[in-house]
């Protein structure tokens, strides 16, 4: 019933930290420099809304083709980590860089979406009004200015790459419908295809098997690990056995910062973490 | 007018029995001379002291003095009475004209019974005939005056006293009662001992002063500052009360969209209606009260608040359950459906009240005000809607941090699947809640239909300021609201004061744009995690 | 499936069906309208007389406005209730010349407008500059409330202000106008606005043929209104537009900066508003304050509700509908009138919210196929299998 409310709070998230910056700007030319083999830092990151630190001096480091789980207990930070790094929240403390170079706290969303970083929703958030053909056509990657936009007429060479997206996320015979009629998991393969139409370095994907079918999920756990290696990915699943067939390296978050990290079995061994799940 | 008439058949009756004869040769002039000798023969008459002069200058005023041959009859009271030897007549005589009261003489007629007044037993009478007199009385009438001084307990009626005689004395006195006279008014005068004063202080054409006297020039000069000064006082506290006075208005317009839009997040533009509504339940208990119980019509507001609460709560709650539950989570939609109730609800209106505004009567109370200083009058009705106000204020964060209804109104509006796993139930809450902000739209009319018109479009003109102030102070923030109603009431008052009510309106409201464009979660909201879109 | 080609310009605007009413539309404008009021004579009982192509023109100007509206709430979802601010504001543009055209032939048989001799002005105000050039009053119509719309949305959009409260805000925006208009020294007639026009580029304004040739102007504005419209939203950035309606997130996470869309269609549609209130004054002969009230761009969204927000034919649609019932009801039931309005805000609301058109579009998929398709859907293949 409150939409109003959402739209308010919504807007006031959007509001923090300095926007001066953030303004009407195209992105930068440069491209990512990755060349210590390190795709994202994020340093000494906190954030905290009213008195509750929601990321406190968080410190991560994803490497160049890393497919990086990241698991915790409710109001770990997990989202706010995410919404820092895709510039949707300031942090009120630390840097995030993407390469060595480009500094994600003085870029907008947009800005950062160009630059090469893919973000999904942890609930599916498509284009229901528009069909799957076109909301794979609205993130392929392209010169998105209006202008460009206004007067652009999609090549052969484009349609074809659609057509390529469309076997990949098995929406061939549903090119043509409304993105809105598709099922659950048909619409979180849809954000995935719009994901990689973006052809990001990086992927952040919240939550992105919550409501797939059995067979979907594996479905998506072949497509991830096939795509480690090309992109980098950042998983935040609460899905352990999902976890299971994907983890190389898991990262544990408790209260806004790292509590442990390493392989599956690693973490799933440590004290503390068993504490944290368990309670004391 | 009945309370005069009553005063005048008082003395009539005291004084006829007295049958005190009056000087014919007076009364001749007073009937038949210039306007001079007319205004002449009025001081003179006043001066003789004789109790048989009011009855006849208030008939005088009045227009119920007849002329016949020289005789002058008062046929006011069903009686008529021969002025000079209070000889009661049968009938008026053939030759009876009547003598006509010009402008001038109807000024100095007042002003002499004013003067005569003073002596009067009522407080209220001498309280107001000292008012009629500071706005300027005979020089000639001054031993009066000292008179009624010198006998006068009342220390206000006494104020404003010796404010009349200092200003007689001015003019008319020897040095030393000038210089106090200068005195007294630089203690306690208003804009007219300004008037007085300024004359002393300057010079004439030819280079020289005015007022010979260094002194006095001095003395006047110092006591023009402090008037000066007091005035300017006067105004800024006068500027202080409009804006407390503009903000408590503003409040209590908010107060119920604080509930509906900051807490239930329905964007209700019939909401001014509401108050339209209410502002006319007020006017049907007044019209009720007037025919049927005219001798309790001052209590009528009793009665009233809890009627306009009640019909607009249920005009509102009716709203709710036909149109806006089905609009839950579409703002817009919902925004459009309620212009158009307010649409229906201004024609209903129309068609049940007529187009033009209604008369709703102040009870006695509420009318008149306090007057601070002399140019500072402060209305009760505006000091009885703050009150109402803070009053309406207290019961609503009473009834929202209180009450059940309120628990659950802010668990509802919070978090409605948990509300309802918990076995409220969030549909009838939702009824209830759109009611409580609806019915104080209800008495927000109510306080409003005792300050200004009340008429079909009420509801129109607060629409804009009611959603600034929640939009400025915050969704969803009691506090916020008040703070933000206070604060647009003094910076368009103020601005007011410096610019001109419509380029303040103006640059308020480009203020509140340009505010919203910084602060989009107005003034108190708290932050929070993000939302996925 | 034919989907993946793109189509020629022609084809993605409009469907066979779709150019053939517009033909029709045409027709009935640049044909129809002169003969039957210029060519046929009083007598004839196919005769048209100077108030229904008053009216019509009228109309026509609304379908304008509410085109403008459809383009910023039915695609892009940001509903404005400031709308008729743009169109006043071209609509006073215009009636400056219009007032300079008068010459001396006013009351007071002055230089300066009736109103100014009447507030004792002695010279033009610096706002009236040029104003008695036809290309000057032109290029206000345009630049005035596109770049007041410019600025406006500028701010409002980086500040990320959405939804409701950029509703309310616009409403304050065209309330604060309206008073300052209202002021006589703000230097534009206050309360009676301008009237009595007399001369449009030298012709006489109350000639039939100088009406019907605003008339006709007007049909000319409206269709290309809703050819360019139309290529708009047929484009890839209409399309982002409709995106950012339904997930304005993910189209910013896309790397597309929605301020920038939103800037365009916004300032693009406050033009086509403040075009059509330019050719509204000199057909209607009044402008005045009251364009600017709050009730009146309200009323806009109204029309396009009713014909059926996001097909733009749909606000043509309703525009006509509503303002058809209004002259109709304000003069036979004039009481009646704000009960029908009301009840039309919620109506449509709660029972028709894809409009006219899209129960229209509903019926027919039903008739055709047996099974409801979403209109929305049905709406947009028009557009696409064309």
């Amino acid at each position: 019933m409150s939409e109003a409310l959402i739209n308010a709070s919504a807007a006031e998230t959007f509001t923090e930290g300095d926007r001066a910056d953030a303004d009407f700007g195209h992105v930068l030319g440069q491209g990512l420099d990755a060349s210590h083999g390190v795709v994202l830092y994020v340093e000494g990151v906190s954030v905290s809304f009213d008195g509750f630190r929601a990321l406190n001096d968080l410190s991560l480091s994803i490497d160049m083709g890393e497919l990086r789980c990241v698991i915790g207990p409710n109001g770990a930070g997990k989202t706010t980590m995410m919404d820092v790094i895709t510039g949707r929240t300031r942090p009120d403390a630390g840097r995030v860089f993407f390469g060595q170079t480009i500094d994600l706290t003085r870029l907008n969303e947009s800005q950062i979406a160009q630059a090469g970083i893919g973000r999904k929703f942890q609930k599916p958030t498509i284009f229901e009004q528009l069909s799957v053909f076109e909301n794979l056509e609205l993130a392929m990657k392209a010169d998105k200015v209006v202008r460009n936009t206004l007067f652009s007429r999609l090549s052969s060479e484009q349609g074809d790459r659609i057509a390529a997206m469309l076997e990949q996320i098995r929406l061939v015979t549903d090119a043509g419908r409304l993105a809105g009629e598709l099922s659950h998991g048909q619409k979180q393969w849809l954000e995935i295809g719009m994901l990689l139409m973006q052809e990001p370095r990086l992927l952040l994907l919240d939550e992105p098997v919550a409501g797939m079918s059995d067979e979907e999920t594996e479905r998506t756990a072949e497509l991830f690990l096939s795509l480690a290696g090309r992109h980098s990915l950042v998983v935040v699943e609460h899905d352990m056995a999902f976890i299971g067939t994907i983890a190389r390296k898991v990262t544990v978050l408790h209260e806004g910062s790292v509590l442990a990290e390493g392989s599956l079995a690693e973490v799933q061994n440590d004290q503390r973490v068993i504490e944290v799940y368990l309670g004391r | 007018m009945a309370k005069i008439q009553g005063w005048c058949a008082g003395l009539l009756l005291v004084f006829c029995a007295q049958a005190q004869a009056l000087d014919a040769g007076l009364v001749g002039r007073l009937m038949t001379g210039d306007s001079d000798e007319k205004s002449q023969a009025i001081t003179e008459l006043v001066v003789s002291g004789d109790p048989a002069v009011a009855p006849l200058l208030q008939a005088f005023a009045d227009g119920d003095l007849q002329a016949s041959g020289s005789r002058a009859l008062i046929t006011s009271g069903g009686r008529i009475v021969d002025a000079v030897t209070a000889e009661v007549l049968p009938a008026l005589p053939d030759d009876h004209e009547d003598l006509v009261v010009n402008n001038r003489m109807r000024r100095e007629l007042a002003d002499a019974l004013a003067v005569l007044k003073l002596l009067s037993t009522e407080r209220a009478d001498r309280l107001s005939a000292a008012r009629t007199l500071v706005n300027g009385a005979d020089d000639a009438m001054l031993p009066l005056v000292k008179k009624a001084l010198a006998a006068e307990q009342d220390s206000e009626i006494r104020g404003l006293l010796e404010g009349v005689a200092a200003s007689m004395e001015i003019r008319t006195g020897d040095t030393a009662q000038r210089m106090a006279a200068i005195i007294k008014l630089g203690e306690a005068g208003g804009s007219n001992a300004k008037k007085l004063l300024l004359p002393l202080t300057v010079k004439n054409a030819d280079g020289t002063w005015a007022e010979p006297d260094g002194d006095l020039r001095a003395a006047a000069a110092s006591s023009l500052r402090s008037i000066e000064s007091r005035l300017a006082w006067g105004e800024r506290v006068g500027l202080v009360f409009a804006g407390l006075s503009l903000g408590s208005i503003l409040l209590i317009a908010a107060l119920g969209l604080a509930i509906t839009y900051g807490l239930m997040g329905v964007i209700n533009m019939a909401h001014g209606e509401l108050m339209m509504i209410g502002a006319y339940a007020t006017y049907v208990v007044q019209s009720l009260f007037r025919t049927h119980l005219p001798a309790w019509f001052d209590w009528y507001p009793l009665l009233a608040v809890p009627v306009a609460f009640v019909t607009a709560a249920l005009v509102g709650m009716l709203l709710e359950r036909l149109v806006i539950r089905f609009l839950y989570g579409r703002p817009l939609e919902t925004l459009l459906a309620t212009w158009g109730i307010s649409l229906m609800l201004i024609q209903c209106v129309r068609s049940l009240f007529g187009a033009q505004n209604v008369q709703v009567e102040n009870p006695a109370f509420m009318s008149g005000g306090v007057a601070l200083m002399s140019n500072l009058v402060l209305p009760w009705n505006r000091i009885i809607i703050i009150g109402f106000a803070l009053v309406v204020l207290g019961a609503v964060s009473l009834t929202l941090t209180r009450t059940r209804l309120g628990l659950f109104v802010r668990g509802v509006t919070q978090n409605r699947t948990m509300a309802s796993c918990v076995g409220v139930a969030t549909a009838r809450i939702d009824t209830w809640a759109f009611g409580l902000g609806s019915g104080i739209a209800g008495l927000a009319g109510c306080g409003l239909s005792q300050i200004g018109n009340v008429g079909p479009e009420l509801g129109q003109g607060y629409i804009v300021d009611s959603f600034m102030v929640v939009v400025l102070g915050g969704v969803g923030q009691l506090a916020g609201t008040v703070y933000a109603a206070l604060g647009l009431g003094f910076a368009n008052k103020l601005l007011e004061a410096w610019s001109g009510a419509v380029l303040a309106k103006i640059a308020v409201l480009v203020f509140i744009i340009v505010f919203i464009q910084r602060r989009p979660q107005g003034l108190f909201a708290l932050k929070g995690r993000s939302l996925d879109a | 499936m034919n989907i993946h080609a793109a189509p020629s310009l022609v084809n993605r605007i409009y469907g066979p069906r779709a150019w053939l009413a517009l033909a029709i539309f045409a027709l009935i404008v640049f044909v129809v309208f002169p003969v039957a009021n210029l060519v046929l004579p009083a007598s004839s009982p196919f005769h048209l007389s100077a108030y229904w192509v008053a009216l019509a023109g009228k109309i026509m100007c609304y379908a304008i406005v509410a085109l403008a509206m459809d383009l910023i709430w039915g695609y892009a979802g940001i509903l404005s209730l400031g709308h008729g601010l743009f169109f006043a504001l071209g609509g006073y543009a215009m009636g400056m010349y219009l007032m300079r055209q008068i010459g001396r032939e006013g009351q007071y048989k002055s230089d300066l407008p009736d109103f100014m001799v009447f507030l004792d002005w002695k010279t033009l105000p610096w706002t009236w500059w040029n104003s008695d050039q036809f290309w000057w009053a032109a290029l206000l119509v345009v630049a005035v409330p596109g770049l007041l719309a410019f600025v406006f949305g500028w701010f409002a959009f980086r500040s990320r202000i959405r939804g409701v409260y950029f509703s309310i805000i616009t409403q304050a925006l065209t309330y604060a106008a309206m008073l300052l208009f209202f002021r006589n020294e703000t230097g534009f007639g206050g309360n009676n606005g301008f009237t009595d026009f007399k001369r449009i580029l030298g012709f006489d304004i109350t000639a039939p043929q100088t009406r019907m040739a605003l008339f006709m102007v007007t049909g000319v504005a409206l269709i290309a209104s809703l050819l360019v419209g139309r290529y708009i939203v047929t484009s890839k950035a209409g399309r982002v537009l409709q995106a950012i309606r339904d997930a304005e997130a993910r189209v910013m996470f896309c790397g597309y900066d929605t301020r920038h869309y939103k800037l365009f269609v916004w300032t693009f549609s406050a033009v086509l508003c403040g075009i059509a209130g330019a050719l509204y004054v000199p057909q209607v002969g009044i402008i005045n304050p009251g364009e600017m009230s709050p009730a009146n761009s309200i009323e806009i969204a109204i029309w396009v509700a009713v014909g059926g927000r996001g097909t733009l034919v749909g606000a043509v649609v309703g525009a006509f509908l509503v303002n058809g019932a209004k002259s109709f009801f304000t003069q036979a039931f004039p009481e009646y009138w704000l009960y029908v309005l009301g009840l039309a805000f919620i109506l449509v609301t709660l029972y028709l919210p894809d409009g006219v058109v899209g129960l229209l579009a509903r019926w027919r998929s039903r008739f055709r196929s047996g099974s409801a398709v979403k209109p929305a859907a049905t709406v947009k293949a028009e557009g696409d299998t064309a």
